[in-house]
Order: C-alpha cells, then sequence, then structure tokens
C-alpha cells in the first residue's frame, strides 16, 4: 500500500458466508466487501444468489456460517434499521394506497419529516404521480415508489436488488446519474443487475455465480484481466476459466 | 414500542380498508342480514330467537373479523411489504398494534351497527344492559381479529387463510354453548371447551343477555376473553420474523 493513502473504509465486509436455502447451498463461503460511498454492482445470472446474498447483508435472511458486517456492525442489528434501506425486486409497497400515503408511512416508520417526500418522489421522477394509487401505476413507476420510500431515510447504505428491469432506457439513465449523485454525497450503494450495459456505471463489481464470487474489480481491472472489452466477453471469459 | 409507529400503522391500515368498500359493506351488513335472517327462521319460536339473538350478535363479528384479518395479514407477508418493515424501525409489536387498534375499530362499527338492527329493528329483548351486550360483541369480534392475525402465519396462500376459518372457528363454535349446553356435553369435550377461548366470550355474552348473576364466574369469563385477545396479539408478534430461511 501506498504510504499516506489511507485504506477505502468499507461499507459491507462479508467473511466466509453460508446459506442454505431450501436444502440446497444458495451461498457457499463467499468473502467481499463494499467500499464506503462506492457504487457496486453485483451481476450475475439469475439463480447466482445475488438476491440471497442482498438479503444477507439487509440482514433478513437467516445465515448457516461466517459473518456479515455492516457499517462497523453485526448485519441484522437493530441500529442498522434506520442506517440502511432495501429495495426488493418486486415493489413492496401497498398497492390499494396511493404514492402520496405510501410515502408518508414509511416516513412515519422512520420518524423523518414528511418534507422529505417530495424531495424523494423528485428524484425519482414521481412528483406528479403522488395522488395515483401505486395499483394503476406501470411496472416501472411502482418500482420507483420503492426505491422513493427507500430513499426517505437518507440511508448511508442502499442496497437495491435489480432496480432499473423494466424501465426505459431513458430513465434507466437518470436512475444511473441518480445512484451516482447519491454514492458523490456520500451514500453506498450496492445494486445487483443482469444487465452487463449497467455495469460499466459501476465503480467496482462483483461477479457471482452459484453463490459463489467468481472475479472482482474495477470494470477496467475486469477488462485488464481477461483482455476483452465488452463487458459481456468479459464475463463469458471468467465463466469459462472457471469452468 | 413507539406509538408513532402503531399510530401509524394503524391509520395505514385503516385507509387501505376505506379504498375497498365493498369488504367494509360485507364486514358491516352480513352480520345485520344474517340477524334479520336469525329473527325469519325463528319466527313461530320467538323465545329461540331470544335465546340465540344476543350471543349471536357477538358471534357472528367473531367470525368475520377473523377471516378478514388473516387475509388482511397473509398478504402483508406474501406481498414483500412485510420484509420492507421488518427491515425498517418499527418493532414487531407496533405492527401488530396498528392492526389491532385499526380491525378493533372495524369490530366497534360492526357490532354496534348489528346491535342496532337486533335491538332497534328486530325488537331483541335481552335481561341484562344492551351496552353490555354491544361491548361484548366488541371483544368478540376483537377475539377473533387477535385469532386471525395469529393463524395467518400458518397459511401461505389466502386459499389456506379461508380454509383456517372452519378448522380454527367452527369446534369453538359448537363446543362454545351455544347449541348445548356445555355442562351437557361428554367430559372430555368439556374440557376441550374449557380451553378454547371462545367458551369465555360467549358465557359472558349469554349471561349478560339473561341479566346476570354478574359474579366472580362472570368478571372471570371476561377477563380470560382480554387475556386471550393479548395472548393471541403477542403470539402474532411473535410470529413475525426479522429473518427468514
Amino acid at each position: 500500500m501506498t504510504p499516506g493513502v489511507q485504506p477505502a473504509a468499507m461499507a459491507v465486509v462479508v467473511d466466509r458466508l453460508r446459506v442454505v436455502r431450501g436444502g440446497t447451498t444458495a451461498i457457499d463461503d463467499l468473502s467481499l466487501s463494499v467500499a464506503a460511498g462506492s457504487v457496486t454492482g453485483l451481476l450475475g445470472p439469475s439463480g447466482s444468489g445475488k438476491s440471497t446474498l442482498l438479503r444477507a447483508i439487509v440482514g433478513v435472511q437467516r445465515i448457516k456460517a461466517g459473518t456479515i458486517e455492516v457499517l462497523g456492525v453485526e448485519a441484522g442489528s437493530p441500529a442498522l434499521r434506520s442506517r440502511v434501506a432495501y429495495v426488493t425486486q418486486a415493489p413492496s409497497v401497498y398497492m390499494d394506497l396511493s404514492v402520496a400515503e405510501n410515502l408518508r408511512y414509511f416516513a412515519r416508520l422512520l420518524g423523518v419529516p414528511a418534507a422529505r417526500i417530495d424531495r424523494a418522489l423528485e428524484s425519482v421522477a414521481l412528483s406528479g404521480l403522488s395522488n395515483r394509487i401505486v395499483g394503476s401505476l406501470s411496472g416501472g413507476e411502482r418500482t420507483r415508489v420503492s426505491l422513493a420510500s427507500a430513499l426517505l431515510g437518507d440511508p448511508e447504505l442502499l442496497v437495491l436488488d435489480e432496480p432499473t428491469v423494466g424501465l426505459d432506457p431513458l430513465l434507466r439513465r437518470d436512475l444511473w446519474n441518480l445512484f451516482r449523485e447519491l454514492a458523490a454525497a456520500g451514500t453506498t450503494l450496492l445494486v445487483s443487475s443482469h444487465v452487463m450495459d449497467e455495469a460499466d456505471r459501476c465503480n467496482e463489481l462483483l461477479l457471482l455465480r452459484d453463490g459463489v464470487l467468481l472475479a472482482s474489480g474495477t470494470p477496467d481491472e475486469l477488462r485488464a484481466a481477461t483482455g476483452t472489452q465488452a463487458l459481456d466477453d468479459v464475463f463469458l471469459r471468467l465463466i469459462e476459466a472457471s469452468a | 414500542m413507539s406509538v408513532r409507529s402503531t399510530e401509524a400503522t394503524a391509520i395505514r391500515v385503516l385507509t387501505q380498508l376505506r379504498r375497498d368498500p365493498r369488504t367494509i359493506l360485507l364486514i358491516v351488513g352480513v352480520p345485520c342480514v344474517l340477524e334479520v335472517l336469525l329473527k325469519e327462521i325463528f319466527a313461530g319460536r320467538p323465545a329461540l330467537f331470544e335465546h340465540v339473538g344476543a350471543p349471536l350478535l357477538g358471534l357472528f363479528p367473531f367470525i368475520s373479523m377473523f377471516v378478514v384479518t388473516s387475509v388482511t395479514m397473509l398478504r402483508e407477508r406474501t406481498s414483500g411489504t412485510l420484509e420492507r418493515l421488518m427491515s425498517m424501525p418499527p418493532g414487531k409489536l407496533d405492527i401488530v398494534g396498528g392492526y389491532a387498534i385499526a380491525f378493533a375499530s372495524v369490530a366497534a362499527v360492526q357490532a354496534t351497527a348489528v346491535s342496532i338492527v337486533a335491538f332497534g329493528v328486530l325488537d331483541l329483548r335481552v335481561a341484562g344492559p344492551r351496552w353490555g351486550v354491544v361491548l361484548l360483541a366488541v371483544a368478540n369480534a376483537t377475539l377473533g381479529m387477535a385469532l386471525g392475525l395469529f393463524v395467518s402465519a400458518f397459511a401461505t396462500t389466502e386459499f389456506q387463510a379461508v380454509e383456517f376459518m372452519p378448522a380454527f372457528v367452527f369446534p369453538q363454535l359448537l363446543l362454545c354453548g351455544l347449541f348445548v349446553a356445555r355442562s351437557d356435553m361428554a367430559r372430555w369435550l368439556q374440557v376441550v371447551a374449557d380451553a378454547l377461548p371462545l367458551s369465555y366470550a360467549y358465557d359472558a355474552l349469554a349471561r349478560d343477555a339473561a341479566g346476570g348473576p354478574y359474579g366472580g364466574r362472570f368478571a372471570a369469563d371476561v377477563a380470560v376473553t382480554v387475556a386471550a385477545i393479548v395472548i393471541a396479539l403477542t403470539l402474532g408478534a411473535v410470529t413475525l420474523r426479522r429473518r427468514t430461511p
């Protein structure tokens, strides 16, 4: 390490994690870390254990072995419940309530002032829809209601499970810009995706396959390591090399 | 426990219910229609209507609140919103407490409506104070709500939640003493009935309808009913899991 340069603080440190779901090992002996203030992409095919890993980091997944430290304390600690926000793959908001009613409820639970609601809606471009019933919105709009709910408490760590599925390219670009803005302001983002063109938007990448970490590094590091340009090819190389 | 989270949850659940006027109509209207039906089928035997009319004021709400609450809570469990809540600051008792307050207030409206129909329209006569019957009907409905909240933990689909109604509710109805006095049942049935919360809720209601006596037994029946509500709500809170397999 270069003298004088502090090692980046880690927002998440996973050490020898093992998760068993429904009798099969979903994650086996996994160790990785996520740098604070970064946008880290968790990539891998569906069924690779991405959601399970995110659930474990948020502290809602029962784990078999290993440790997970989040913002310096054990994952799932009560102290983390207002510092970490989690957006599941399916929008976990109330379909029979309006956008504003959903956000008002979550704001009350977090103990944040109602003024935050407008800001959260603005950042996901939903301001015009605040009185609409969520069930009447499109899939992409519902996802953004879920995301806005997670932004309410200004979390230090934002865990997002495939937040851009079903969004048009313009919205996807806007959301990734938002993620970069949040990271620039100090928030750590851990974002899962199976779309490779989103990988280039991340500072760091983690490639997961069958519950095992195949590779990690910046997009450029991974390109250099595999001698290919397109990230799609990078992953094909890495998967072939591991087989 | 946080008052803010409990209150916010109660308001949220009530807002959801308000969005579903058909369900409200069913909750409030069906027991009233059933009470009318009861009066009509016993038109030739008014004494029987007097005998079962008052207890059923409490038992109809018991059944409907059981179903409505277990399905609502199951939805929360399966839609992912419970997982979100469990990753957020509120305590489990805040969530369950919010549900309890919301549905208990619906139960109060329901029990009041069916009492107005029974006393005002159908001319049901009870020996004890009518407000006592109304209060005990609310307690019955709240008991149904608390049990529904608890058993929703054991259902994975809405079909199962609805099927829990005959499984959990009918045996209690048969054994509570409405159809056959518990003292006339076989000994083992009496033992089973003594273990079921509805037996006590029914006894209190029947005793008040009969005009007493309001001695220690009545107080004990009310106390057991309230305790069963609290225990079922606490068990309901325990079934909310922060971490799932």
